[in-house]
């Protein structure tokens, strides 16, 4: 049994429709990349898997149950957790305190502030400084580090690598590629097409709010999925 | 506008007829004091006033964003100046005029500070600013502190004329105000005001002079409540500093504009008239109809917060004066403007 | 002589001012809402409390037991039907809101209690009068020192349950960015409803405390939100420290004012309140600062 699939599912920001139709799922363990142009509706179909965008219409199921009407809160007990585009920190606090804040007791697991600590060494002697005071890529890693402090079975993940000078983005990988080989089950969006398909194992591509491409990523070549990208040809 | 199928109408032919309506209303009501009775004539005078004030504080939160819980404080400033005006001398009509006039001018300096404030800041900023205006009144000994005093000079223009004569100028000060809101709201300055309701920084940012446009609302608000201050001390002669420094005639002014219709036009209007037949009917109940009047503002503010002119206005498209414009496609009627708030 | 005892009664008002100041800085600080309500609230706290006291018999340190919980129960009533209604209806209906539960509240206290003023001093014995002289000219009052002291207890608790407690992060998380707290597994609206229910908590203990050191009838809430938002704006709505500083500032401004005219007290307050918004106009700063964030700062 798949631990997330998206049946049919659209989401609409007013008038515009984001996601139309998308329908995939992923497996327990395994890397998922999500590509596309800007605006062909990544964000908010991580947004909707994790509860924080209201679906219009379809399904989300997680481990089997049908979580489209739960709220995002209720949803990260189940082990779903989204580091949003933007980081979305809580600037005025501290390293450590956006870390704690997400401690949860009702999820036991085997994320805590040391083991964060471990993955992000960057931020051992940040960890009582705003967190609005801190650079982008120690941003991103508390961002990060939060959201696993949760416990997460899956790890949604929405450009990490955005604004992030090419030292940073090759550090948080190397973190990144270490979770992943631990277990966790991660969707990550990806601006980088070379990155995302030396990480993942499947990688998705989405046009105007359809899945336009699924392929493994040992079965795919950057040329196929650039043509899906741009909506060139019959992908 | 481009596109050759696109209407654009400002006037629509129910609007015309609806100002022509209004035009001809308020001459037909000009000739109130010759053929109504006694009593009708001074309630329909307290009806002018409460169109004022609900108008008034309209303006000031529907248009301009600013919601005062303090708005006594120009009321019982332009009670004031009309009796320190009439003491000084100033025959007892043209003081009551010149009151509204004069706390217009100095409206002008507290909205220097006050209109920085924001929100609750301005909200409860108000009202400190009556406090203190209440109290400093208080000092004068022509006041004689909560002892209050009367406009004397009334009392000259028998009790005849004088209801005439409040009547026709709390009328003429009613229309003449809801014109000048009108004219303000249709120019320049009501595109502006629109803006700044909807999206204050984002107003700021496309160039709208935010605070040019909130003080000309704060000023016609401070100005038109202190006419009616002024009004109500020429109907009620007597000048008791807490009767007119009371928080409750703000009560009245957010009760008039939510049960109406907050930011239409129209709304206060009908609010003002609601509250007057309620008032008639349950004032006598004392308190408890106070409980309903907040209760009546809470459960518009959470459930109906466009008012009965609002849901109205959504149900019949009643548009009954030409305030936004209404953009017509065959088969398509999309509108902007004054009465679409989401 | 006589001016250091008015400056001195004046800290202590200024104890009472911080203590019924801090809970509507909490809330701003966490909801952004300025609680039109408030002052009602706090007296609505000191009917019950008087209540107890007169027809049943209990000592207000009992009641205020019993009363603590069931104005915070209250407070996670408001939220769940007034305040989060309201909050999702933009910026100013909080404040409608708010305001209309005021005129609701202090109208259904006239209808109840009449328009007699009242006081719990004569159910509290000796503390109502005793006090402490210091020297000839100086005395102190034992309640007044008790108000400052419950006032820095409370101040300091709630820094306390802010920096150090689970809850106090999750408040703070929320009151900086409530959309994005959902993501970690906080509900939003649960977090709102426990700050204002500590908030009605507090603002219980305000009214005990408005009750014992002075009179009260249904209509003293205008008053009280009055000097409450002076002694918060006064100092600077910032950090909670600042609450009570600006509580202090107030009560002996308040106090000189009253020394020059006995209407001096009033006139002196909302000037000093006044000039201090002038004067922050006048340097271009931001009125409102988020008092998490600046502490934090």
């Amino acid at each position: 049994m798949p631990i997330l699939s998206v049946e049919a599912l659209d989401a609409r920001h007013g008038l515009l429709q984001a996601v139309r139709g998308v329908s995939f799922s992923v497996a327990e363990g395994e890397t998922f990349a999500l590509v596309g142009a800007n605006g062909a509706g990544k964000t908010t179909l991580l947004r909707a898997i994790a509860g924080a965008h209201r679906a219009s219409a379809g399904y989300v199921r997680f481990d089997g149950t049908d979580i489209t009407a739960l709220p995002a809160h209720t949803r990260v007990p189940l082990g779903i957790a989204l580091v949003p585009e933007g980081r979305k920190l809580f600037a005025g606090m501290t390293t450590e305190d956006n870390l704690r804040v997400a401690e949860r007791r009702d999820r036991p697991g085997p994320w805590t502030v040391e083991r964060v600590l471990e993955v992000f060494p960057q931020l051992v002697p940040k960890l009582k400084a705003r967190a609005g005071d801190l650079s982008g890529g120690q941003q991103q890693a508390t961002a990060i580090g939060r959201a696993l402090m949760t416990n997460p079975r899956l790890l949604l993940l929405d450009e990490v690598s955005l604004g992030l000078s090419p030292v940073a983005v090759e550090q948080l990988y190397t973190s990144l590629r270490a979770l992943m080989r631990g277990g966790t089950t991660v969707v990550l969006v990806e601006q980088d097409l070379n990155r995302a398909l030396a990480v993942a194992d499947r990688v998705v591509c989405m046009l105007e709010g359809r899945v336009v491409l699924e392929r493994a990523a040992k079965e795919t070549s950057r040329e196929e999925v650039l043509a899906a990208y741009f909506g060139l040809g019959a992908a | 506008m481009s596109g050759p199928d696109l209407i654009v109408q400002r006037w629509t032919t129910r609007s015309a007829w609806f100002v022509a309506a209004m035009g001809a209303l308020v001459v037909l009501l000009a000739l109130g004091p010759t053929v109504f009775s006694a009593g009708l004539t001074d309630r329909l005078t307290t009806l002018f006033i409460y169109v004022i004030l609900g108008a008034m504080w309209n303006a000031l939160a529907g248009y301009g964003g600013l919601v005062s819980v303090g708005q006594q404080a120009f009321f019982g400033l332009g009670a004031y100046a009309a009796i320190r005006l009439s003491h000084a001398e100033v025959p007892v009509y043209p003081a009551i005029v010149l009151a509204g006039l004069a706390v217009g001018v100095l409206s002008l300096a507290v909205g220097e500070v006050m209109l920085r404030l924001r929100g609750g800041e301005f909200a409860v900023g108000m009202w400190v600013v009556a406090e203190l205006a209440h109290l400093l009144v208080n000092l004068d000994p022509l006041v004689q502190g909560e002892t209050g005093t009367s406009l004397i000079a009334l009392n000259a223009v028998g009790a005849v004329a004088r209801r005439g004569y409040n009547y026709w100028l709390a009328l003429a000060t009613m229309a003449a105000l809801l014109g000048v809101l009108f004219a303000l709201l249709r120019g320049r300055v009501g595109t502006a005001i629109q803006s700044i309701r909807d999206d204050e920084q984002a107003a700021g940012s496309l160039g709208v002079r935010v605070l040019p446009t909130k003080r000309i609302v704060f000023v016609l608000a401070a100005t038109g409540c202190a006419m009616a201050g002024a009004l109500w001390l020429s109907t009620a002669i007597t000048f008791q500093p807490k009767a007119y420094f009371s928080v409750q005639w703000t009560a009245y002014m957010i009760f008039m504009t939510l049960v109406g219709g907050i930011g239409t036009f129209e709304g206060p209007v009908l609010g003002a008239v609601l509250f007057f037949l309620v008032e008639t009917f349950f004032g006598a109940r004392g308190v408890w109809y106070l409980v309903g009047l907040g209760a009546a503002a809470l459960a518009f503010s959470l459930f109906l917060p466009r008012g009965m002119f609002g849901a109205l206005d959504q149900r019949f498209s009643l548009r009954l004066l030409p305030l936004g414009y209404r953009v017509m496609l065959p088969g398509l009627l999309l509108r902007r403007g004054e009465s679409g708030r989401g | 002589m006589i001016l250091l005892n008015q400056l001195l009664q004046g800290v202590f008002l200024g104890g009472y001012y911080a203590l019924i100041a801090c809970s509507l800085s909490f809330m701003f600080g966490v909801m952004r809402i300025v609680n039109l309500a408030h002052g009602s609230i706090v007296v609505l706290a000191a009917f019950l409390l008087f209540v107890l006291a007169d027809r049943f018999e209990i000592s207000p340190w009992l009641a205020l037991v019993a009363v603590v919980p069931v104005m915070a129960g209250l407070g996670l009533l408001l939220q769940r039907f007034v305040l989060d209604r309201s909050l999702r209806g933009g910026l100013l209906v909080p404040l409608l809101a708010t305001f209309g539960l005021a005129i609701v509240l202090d109208n259904a206290l006239f209808e109840s209690f009449g328009a007699d003023t009242r006081s719990l001093s004569p159910y509290i014995g000796d503390l109502s009068y005793n006090s402490w002289s210091i020297t000839e000219d100086i005395t102190v009052g034992q309640l007044d020192v008790l108000i400052l002291a419950v006032a820095i207890l409370l101040l300091g608790g709630l820094q306390v349950l802010l920096s150090r407690t689970r809850i106090g992060r999750a408040i703070r998380a929320t009151a900086e960015d409530p959309g994005t707290v959902g993501l970690i597994g906080i509900d939003a609206r649960a977090v709102y409803g426990m700050a204002t229910a500590i908030a009605m908590g507090m603002a219980a203990i305000a009214g005990a405390f408005l009750a014992m050191r002075a009179t009260f009838d249904p209509y003293s809430g205008g008053a009280q939100l009055i000097f409450a938002f002076e002694a918060v704006v006064i100092g600077g709505f910032g950090s909670l420290w600042g609450t009570l500083a600006g509580g202090i500032v107030l009560g002996v401004a308040q106090n000189i004012g009253a020394a020059i005219d006995p209407s001096g007290f009033f006139i002196a307050g909302h000037v000093t309140f006044l000039t201090v918004l002038v004067g922050r106009v006048a340097a271009g700063g931001d009125l409102f600062r988020f008092f998490i964030r600046r502490r934090r700062a």
